[in-house]
């Protein structure tokens, strides 16, 4: 169908955010596509070690879900969306293939292993997260090719992420985010993924962060040094939201408290972190 | 873009009451309830997605109803502010905003009783970080929010046992 109607045509997954942008004449497609009547579109399932997230499904039912709990990064970002109302109507598929940079949900899932299967007339593939935004509001997906479904693999045994948001309301996007997955050995941290949300085209990944922090004890030193490689790497704009400097700052500090909580996790203990604001 | 498009025909069942409707495909879901249904509880307030002055049930979930299609709703059930008073007597939440003096303009009431609504459902004895989380999508310019606290805290008492 997407191949007859041609480019300007876009789908509709949640609405929450194609719907406002054409109010705002930001966005003006020929043809809209409502994909909320495909059946059995919005689902979580579990299929050997990896979770299967439906592109319908809406953030409210990963807030909701045990089964996504089990990362419990996932429920971190679900639970902090927005509102109520956004949640119960966004979707996790639409949020991935919108490419905001200020979006959530590609964040918390580049810290982990996560595959993005596409489907067009030719058949579906798998396409790794990371390859699949390529800028910013700017996919892979090909003009006849749909997001069908989100696959990630839970972390190995004795690791812990979280992820924060500081946003200045509740039914706007975050000024900053921050996803941290730690592996730990002991004390030690075997490995870990650091990304950045809302602070360039694209979320971005903070390799010289995840190397601050790799093979070593995580302390206070460890924890400097990770904030400060933050600050290096994160590219934000002067906006409305805040200066370039105070969402320097702001990353700097989301990626130390989400440290704290990955650590505690990665012990076992049960810790509640979301989107934080006033 | 074209000025006119073909309209489609949608069914529905508003605050219990089926109802047909043929609409552009753009009319937004709140235009149909106040234009063409006559039900003006549901407010326009920021037309953003923002402030949640419109927000209504969608098959018990709340939505912002500025956010979605008319077309979208073919074949759902809505509940709006008007659908909570039954027979001539308030629903114990439209109660419980009265009798605590939560609210002041009344602009944002409605949606802020939907969401009520839907936190009461789910949870008849709601903390006070639960209220907060649960009416973070509707906005209040007038009444600082604490009686709002208090009207809710209220309608979950009441419900409670209901």
């Amino acid at each position: 169908m997407l191949s007859q109607i041609g480019d300007d045509a876009k789908l509709l997954a949640g609405g929450q955010s194609l719907i406002p942008l054409m109010k705002l004449r930001l966005a003006n497609p020929t043809h809209l596509v409502d994909l909320n009547f495909v059946p059995e579109a919005a689902y979580i399932k579990e299929d050997g070690r990896s979770l299967r997230f439906g592109a319908l499904t809406r953030h409210a039912a990963i807030e909701k879900s045990e089964l996504a709990a089990r990362i419990p990064m996932l429920h971190d970002c679900a639970a902090g969306i927005a509102d109520v109302q956004i949640r119960n109507r966004g979707t996790i598929g639409g949020s991935v293939a919108e490419a905001d940079p200020s979006g959530d949900w590609a964040v918390v899932l580049l810290t982990l292993e996560t595959q993005v299967h596409c489907l067009s007339p030719r058949g579906e593939r798998a396409v790794p997260l990371a390859a699949f935004i390529s800028d910013a509001y700017t996919t892979v997906l090909e003009r006849d090719e749909l997001l069908r479904e989100i696959v990630v693999k839970p972390p190995e045994k004795g690791s812990g992420g979280a992820y924060l948001a500081f946003k200045r309301s509740a039914p706007v996007y975050p000024t900053a985010s921050a996803a941290v997955n730690l592996v730990m050995e002991g004390d030690v941290c075997g490995d870990a993924a650091i990304v950045l949300g809302c602070v360039g085209l694209v979320p971005v990944k903070a390799t010289q962060a995840e190397d601050a922090l790799r093979g070593k004890k995580i302390d206070d030193k460890a924890v400097s040094s990770a904030m400060e490689a933050v600050r290096a790497a994160v590219d934000p704009q002067s906006d409305m939201r805040g200066s370039a400097e105070y969402k320097r700052t702001l990353a700097a500090g989301l990626v130390k408290r989400a440290i704290a909580a990955a650590m505690r996790r990665a012990r076992g203990e049960r810790v509640e972190v979301s989107h934080i604001y006033a | 873009m074209p000025e006119t498009f073909d309209k489609v025909t949608i069914q529905l069942k508003v605050n219990g009451k089926p109802h047909s409707a043929s609409v552009e495909p753009r009319l937004l879901l709140v235009e149909l309830l106040r234009e063409a249904f006559d039900l003006t509880g549901t407010h326009v307030g920021c037309d953003t997605t923002y402030c949640g002055a419109c927000t209504v049930l969608l098959n018990g979930a709340s939505v912002k109803s500025c956010t979605m299609f008319a077309v979208q709703a073919d074949g759902a059930e809505i509940l709006t502010v008007e659908g909570l008073e039954k027979d001539g007597v308030l629903h114990p939440i439209q109660k419980a905003f009265g009798d605590s003096y939560g609210l002041q303009c009344g602009y944002c009431t409605p949606g802020l009783m939907l969401s009520t609504y839907q936190l009461v459902g789910e949870n008849r004895e709601p903390a006070e970080p639960e209220i907060r989380k649960a009416i973070a999508g509707n906005t209040c310019r007038c009444t600082g929010y604490q009686n709002i606290f208090k009207a809710i805290r209220l309608a979950a008492q009441n419900m409670k046992g209901a």
